[in-house]
């Protein structure tokens, strides 16, 4: 922008005579602007303001330790530093502990001063992509930020995907790739491509830096945008000159983001509106989504439905967020959701939909969905609200703040005796949850039904594992079959869809909590899209435990050509062969490739030994355990609402619709 | 269909149209008008954008922008309220015939000649786009050989200015 700077100066002076000499400040500006409030939240784990000053000694000392001979002190607070020193060490005091990447030649100068680095452990992927889905992994487990670096060029391209995939489902991470020098950029250098230009669409916000002294700072801006607000992905480009150069370090460091406010503080009036609308309801329900995961309010959330009684739904980014086995739990909504949660949407008089983006998987055909209820809908990100639905209560904030003041709110209305009756709703819900529970239909040929599998996962790993999975029908199983009680222990790519994502993925989730029980659930296709990363964990002493779900195709594609394409299989076989003995996909051998990458490798064919071979994996802690369960390949994911169709057209199996029965409309 | 007119402050920051304007394409919106340049602080550039939308997609396309982080403030600019005015360049045919005709209807226009040659005269005009349009139609019969316009600059009538109210806030109730 700063070529079209060059005109001549705005308006006389004469224009102005009422404000100040030189004109507001870019953050005066911001200030008084009505719609960006300058409210921070009260707590920034990474908000260099709420750290004391480092002070030189503790500085000189870690730098000492570090690299005695090129660092000194120079004034208090202030060493010396190169860019690339300035980079690890602004890590170290965002509180970065892991960083899954791989070097390269623009990103050299930052790998050497990490090799020196006692506050933080370099993970060496196999692959760019999983380096960007091990550090989501990371953040979905922990709440923390994950990092992920990689060279310029194809090394930052291959962080695209998962950079895609954080920002479809709001996970705080930061990519920072290293950039070709200044003097090249634009040149068509080696490995130079233009990541910041590629992810502008992709990320919460990302940066290009070229000067060396801007780098502590950045890296600081960078944890900050990613972590606060609606979280997201950002992207740090540095220059490789600008890692070279020598600059001055100083800790902390005031951010330059005057156009940066996210409002948590929900409006009290919007509030009141909304507990309003809960009293006069007689068939509300609390539509839960992710957001209430990344806001940490799963208590408060099962406080709010305690307290009045509403019949709640958890979306697939929210499964955990209020426990499976509470009464009031109706399931997941959406394409393959529950006929209890799904009718509850669609028969309800009120939604309060909290931390979640009425997405189309949810919705079904928009203009049927719930077309009687009024909405609340509470969301961080302003843009969320009205978007797909209108809402008649927006409530921007975070889940947290907007839940537990919706319950004072709530719990002052019923001291006045404003409190409905919610019994006969209730009753016909569990009534449809009685009457179309979660199930399966055992194969007919003896062979090894998938749900059973990930079913009996679930049971033995037990409610503090933490499940990861792919996409595809094994997903929507795990999503079904697992039950799941405590938030983060849960996660998918939901938005994005991307296949390969759990062996990564659950390598961060083992990282970031490495006492937990960690299970990728994964299918033969996704599972051979990102297995190398299985060498990673093998040396790097994670121990993953992968269940891969083969049936030996693409499953859910499958199911879909079964469906909608009349059983014409186009390009759904991952193996192919008559034997009925050697069903699933057999080439690669997993068996052998889990023992080529160091891992343990076992594989499950038969009902009967299904709860052994769990246990013995979850028996094995040495090394990383991957079981090939071979399953029918026939199976299918129901209840199924088919793409585009409205939600009432659910059905809870092939050709089957449920009966809604006496419906209180 | 109706034209909505937003002035966008951004921090004047490489990258920084890029970003608004890839938004607005990856939205699906035409942007009729743009116009860049430095507002009153040098630390911020003015953008003025006009677009040609619904109501609805304009509120998702404004609360979009408000999510980047460059962008400072975004203000709708009702057509009554302000003052428009965009800028052009035509180069149109006038030979020792048609001259003192074109003279006359670039006066009439209260436009400037700018340039002059054998044939040719070059004249600048400012207005609102109804007033360009109706120049340009009338100097067409003439030949218009060349012809440059920019985007439409637009700014609030009365004492205050954008930087202390908003003439559409996006509510934090949005």
């Amino acid at each position: 922008m700063t070529e079209q700077m060059t005109g001549p100066k705005g308006p006389s002076g004469a224009d102005r005579a009422d404000k100040p000499a030189g004109g507001p400040s870019p953050r005066d500006l911001a200030a008084r602007s009505p719609h960006r409030e300058t409210v921070r939240p009260a707590s920034q784990p990474h908000a260099p303001e709420s750290e004391a000053a480092v002070p030189a000694q503790q500085l000189q000392t870690q730098a000492a330790a570090t690299e005695p001979p090129r660092v000194q002190v120079t004034s208090p607070g202030k060493v010396r530093a190169t860019g690339a020193q300035a980079l690890v060490y602004a890590l170290e005091r965002v509180g970065a502990d892991v960083v899954f990447g791989i070097p390269g030649g623009a990103v050299l100068p930052a790998y050497d001063p990490l090799l020196d680095s006692k506050a933080i452990r370099h993970i060496l992927v196999r692959h760019e992509q999983g380096a960007g889905h091990a550090a989501t992994g990371y953040a979905q487990a922990t709440g923390r930020v994950g990092v992920c670096m990689a060279t310029s060029g194809p090394g930052a391209t291959n962080l695209v995907t998962p950079i895609a995939d954080a920002y479809m489902d709001s996970v705080p991470i930061v990519a920072i790739t290293g950039q070709v020098p200044t003097n090249l950029i634009g040149t068509d250098g080696f490995q130079e491509a233009d990541i910041a230009g590629i992810t502008i669409p992709i990320t919460k916000h990302n940066f290009l830096i070229t000067r060396p002294e801007d780098i502590a700072r950045t890296i600081g801006e960078a944890f900050h945008v990613a972590s606060t607000g609606r979280p997201g992905p950002v992207l740090v480009d540095v220059a490789k000159d600008a890692m070279q150069a020598t600059t001055e370090f100083a800790w902390p460091v005031p951010f330059d983001l005057p156009g940066y406010h996210p409002v948590t503080r929900p409006h009290a009036r919007q509030v009141r509106e909304a507990a309003r609308l809960i009293s006069e309801s007689r068939r509300p329900v609390l539509y839960v989504g992710g957001g209430v995961i990344k806001a940490r309010a799963a208590a408060q959330l099962r406080e709010l439905a305690e307290l009045t009684g509403i019949p709640v739904v958890t979306t697939l980014m929210a499964r955990g967020a209020f426990p499976d086995r509470h009464p009031q739990h109706m399931g997941m909504p959406g394409m393959h959701g529950s006929v209890s949660a799904v009718g509850a949407l669609q028969r309800a008089d009120l939604l309060i939909a909290l931390g979640t983006r009425f997405d189309d998987r949810v919705t079904g055909k928009l203009d049927t969905f719930a077309p009687g209820a009024l909405i609340v809908h509470a969301d961080i990100d302003p843009a969320e609200i009205s978007k797909n639905r209108r809402a008649d209560v927006p409530i921007v904030g975070d889940c947290r703040e907007v839940i537990a003041d919706l319950v004072a709110a709530v719990r002052a209305d019923h001291e006045q005796g404003r409190r409905p009756d919610l019994t006969a709703w209730r009753v016909q819900l569990d009534s449809w949850r009685g009457t179309y529970p979660r199930g399966y239909d055992e194969p007919d040929d003896g062979t090894l039904a998938p749900q059973h599998v990930i079913e009996r996962i679930g049971k033995i790993a037990g409610p503090e594992a933490v499940y990861v999975a792919g996409v595809g029908q094994h997903q929507m199983w795990a999503a079904q079959f697992i039950d799941y009680e405590n938030p983060g222990t849960w996660i998918n790519s939901g938005g994005l869809g991307t296949m390969g994502f759990a062996v990564p993925a659950a390598m961060g989730a083992k990282v970031g909590r490495p006492d937990a029980t960690v299970w990728a659930i994964d299918g033969d296709g996704c599972f051979q899209m990102t297995n190398q990363e299985l060498a990673t964990c093998a040396i790097e002493g994670i121990g993953v435990k992968v269940a891969v779900i083969n049936n030996g195709s693409l499953g859910m594609v499958r199911q879909w050509q079964t469906l909608f394409y009349n059983e014409r299989y186009s390009n759904t076989d991952l193996h192919r062969t008559a034997e009925r003995k050697l069903a699933g996909t057999r080439i690669p051998d997993f068996v052998k490739l889990a023992e080529a990458y160091g891992c343990e490798g076992i594989r499950c064919e038969e009902a009967a030994d299904v709860d052994a071979v769990i246990e013995r994996a979850m028996a094995i802690e040495d090394r990383p355990v991957v079981v090939d369960f071979i399953v029918h390949r026939d199976a299918m994911v129901w209840p199924m609402v088919a793409a585009g169709t409205s939600n009432d057209d659910i059905k809870f199996a092939r050709g089957l619709a449920p009966d809604w029965g006496g419906s209180t409309e | 269909m109706t034209r909505h007119t937003l002035s966008v402050l951004v921090e004047n920051k490489p990258g920084v149209l890029v970003r608004i304007a890839g938004l607005f394409a990856r939205r699906g919106f035409n942007i009729d008008s743009l116009a860049v340049g430095p507002a009153e602080h040098e630390e911020i550039s003015r953008i003025t954008i006009v677009v040609n939308c619904e109501e609805h997609p304009l509120e998702q396309v404004t609360k979009q922008l408000n999510k980047l982080i460059n962008v400072l403030k975004i203000v709708e600019l009702e057509p009554g309220a302000t003052v428009q005015r965009e800028l052009i360049l035509i180069k149109v045919r006038a030979d020792a015939e048609s001259r003192s005709k074109v003279l006359e209807t670039v006066g009439l226009f209260r436009a400037k000649v700018v340039d002059v040659a054998l044939d040719v005269i070059t004249v600048e005009a400012t207005g609102n786009r109804e007033k360009l349009d109706a120049l340009i139609k009338v100097l067409e019969p003439f030949g218009i050989k060349e012809l440059v316009q920019s985007g439409m600059v637009a700014i609030g009538r009365g004492g205050r200015s954008i930087t202390d109210r908003a003439l559409r806030p996006v509510e934090r109730s949005a």
